[in-house]
């Protein structure tokens, strides 16, 4: 692995030697870097590309890592990678991808993850994309999650696009059983002429099963964002959903949270703010000896921290 | 020093000019000042002046024997200048800890983020690292700018209205705070308020209405009458109901 490979996966999984614990290294689109532990298995798949992840129930204290480098202009790569957590176990799973990208050619690539977490299990998933190169070629990721959560189970899902990403479309599913629990927290900024697009679509199909879905975002120079987060609630549940976007010079921003109540004991919430950088912030900084460019990066800082 | 020198500042209401200061003449150099008078009567605005976050239509600003008139906010904090906000200003995704840090102008270990916090009343623990948003009440917010404003330790400090907002029971503590902060600091205190307790530790006091300075003294010589008339002890009572 050389240099750019190994920048690219210190900032999408701050990974700086071998990962502890299990891992799969997937280095422009062929293997890299495995190893398994006792309670976590990875098997590649045979009929199509992308792993297998299978966590053995009762796994607690574990991590996995997979993350995904690509460095070669011009690559399009897909996977496939289906994660299988027993029940009553508690795992991180750092998943992430990074593009550098110094040709003239389009290097893409979209990942398609699945998640089957069993009985009382627990799950805290981060997946970090980011993108860089100075070549032309655009740097595209489209990251699907697919989510299935069993009777008490929990899943808090991190999901952050800072930088260099040229277009994005993230979408995320998930359906819940009684008592399971879904918290998303979604972090983008998008700056020169980035778009990305975000579609949640939330199933609360159990009884007492619950979701929080909060995204924040900014939006700089000529960007456009557009987040689009639906809850269903068919049971008696709990949803939330919340977009907090700060837009800035010329970016864009539509948010559309949106509700469905089929049940009579469901409870749903939706929030939706955008705006540019409250006057009064900057004011407050500037107080304290800021400029007022500097005040401006504190406070997106802060805000997507 | 601070030297306001024929300082006025008119808006445009209605289209007809409104003056909201009117030739402000001012030298002050005592540690602890306070200004007071009736709502609206310009009290905020000259703050806002001498913090330079707006501009006189004329006259001049000196600290120091320093002209600072066009010098924007940054240049003013800078050159010593503080000010706490009547309404505190909230932050999503900063923390106490980063406003402290900030404030003070360099990187601090939270022991001594922690310090600052406590010199206003704040179990530090409980508070550095919340995010300076809506879940914090109007009372510890207050406590987070004044702890801001010492932590920034400037020469010279401008407090608006610090009471307003607090309850009373809260405002008993905030009072203890300014009677040490009278004490310790530094530098000199601007303090904009209607609270007779204030105004008894001031060392000057200088009184504000319809944007023109009424009176200028020592406590000694201003509270007595201040405090006989019946405008003052209405807006007293006033600011104690709110």
């Amino acid at each position: 692995m050389d240099s750019i490979e190994k920048n690219l996966l210190a900032e999408i999984a701050d990974i700086h030697e071998v990962p502890e614990g299990a891992y799969n290294i997937r280095s422009n689109g062929k293997l890299e870097g495995r190893n398994t532990t006792a309670n976590i298995d990875i098997v590649t798949k045979e009929d199509k590309p992308g792993i297998d992840i299978i966590i053995k129930p009762g796994t607690v204290h574990e991590s996995v890592h997979i993350p995904v480098v690509l460095s070669e202009s011009g690559l399009k790569d897909m996977v496939y990678n289906d994660f299988y957590i027993g029940e009553g176990a508690d795992v991180t799973i750092v998943a992430g991808c990074g593009i550098h990208n110094c040709g003239d050619q389009t290097s893409e690539h979209d990942g398609i993850h699945t998640f089957y977490i069993e009985k009382d299990a627990k799950v805290r998933y981060i997946e970090k994309h980011y993108g860089e190169g100075d070549g032309k070629g655009e740097r595209i990721l489209n990251p699907t999650t697919v989510v299935h959560i069993a009777e008490g189970g929990y899943m808090e899902m991190e999901t952050v696009q800072i930088k260099g990403v040229s277009s994005t479309i993230r979408n995320t599913k998930a359906d819940l059983k009684d008592g399971a629990s879904l918290v998303i927290r979604e972090k983008i900024m998008t700056h020169g002429t980035q778009t990305a697009e975000t579609n949640f679509t939330v199933d609360l199909d159990g009884v007492d099963s619950s979701t929080n879905v909060v995204s924040r975002s900014v939006a700089k120079e000529q960007s456009k964002q557009v987040f689009n987060s639906h809850i269903n609630g068919n049971n008696q549940c709990y949803g939330h959903t919340e977009c907090d976007a700060i837009i800035m010079d010329e970016g864009k921003v539509e948010a559309v949270p949106s509700l469905s109540a089929n049940n009579i004991d469901a409870s749903l919430i939706h929030e939706a703010a955008i705006g540019k950088i409250a006057g009064d912030q900057l004011i407050k900084l500037m107080t304290l000896g800021l400029t007022e460019k500097e005040a401006e990066e504190q406070i997106v800082n802060g805000f997507l921290k | 020093m601070l030297e306001l020198r024929d300082v006025c500042f008119q808006v445009n209401e209605d289209a007809k000019d409104k003056e909201i200061l009117k030739n402000i003449n001012l030298k002050l150099d005592d540690r602890f000042v306070a200004i007071t008078g009736p709502n609206g009567g310009g009290k905020s605005t000259l703050a806002r002046v001498i913090a330079g976050i707006v501009k006189p239509t004329s006259g001049k600003i000196l600290l120091d024997g320093v002209d600072i008139t066009d010098y924007s906010i940054t240049e003013r904090a800078k050159a010593g200048i503080s000010f706490a906000f009547q309404q505190p200003v909230r932050f999503k995704g900063l923390t106490v800890k980063d406003l402290i840090t900030l404030a003070s102008g360099k990187d601090i270990s939270v022991t001594e983020a922690c310090a600052y916090l406590s010199e206003v009343g704040l179990c530090a623990k409980d508070y550095i690292d919340r995010e300076v948003n809506a879940s914090l009440s109007g009372g510890e917010l207050k406590r987070i700018e004044i702890a801001m404003i010492i932590a920034r330790g400037t020469k010279l400090s401008i407090f608006d209205e610090p009471e307003a907002g607090i309850d009373l029971w809260s405002f008993q503590n905030l009072i203890q705070v300014f009677e040490n902060m009278h004490e310790k600091i530094n530098g000199s205190i601007l303090i904009i308020s209607h609270q007779e307790r204030i105004l008894n530790i001031a060392d000057r006091i200088v009184l504000i209405a319809d944007g023109e300075v009424r009176k200028v003294g020592t406590r000694e010589e201003v509270l007595p009458e201040l405090l006989g008339t019946s405008q003052a002890c209405s807006t007293l009572m006033d600011k104690i109901a709110k």
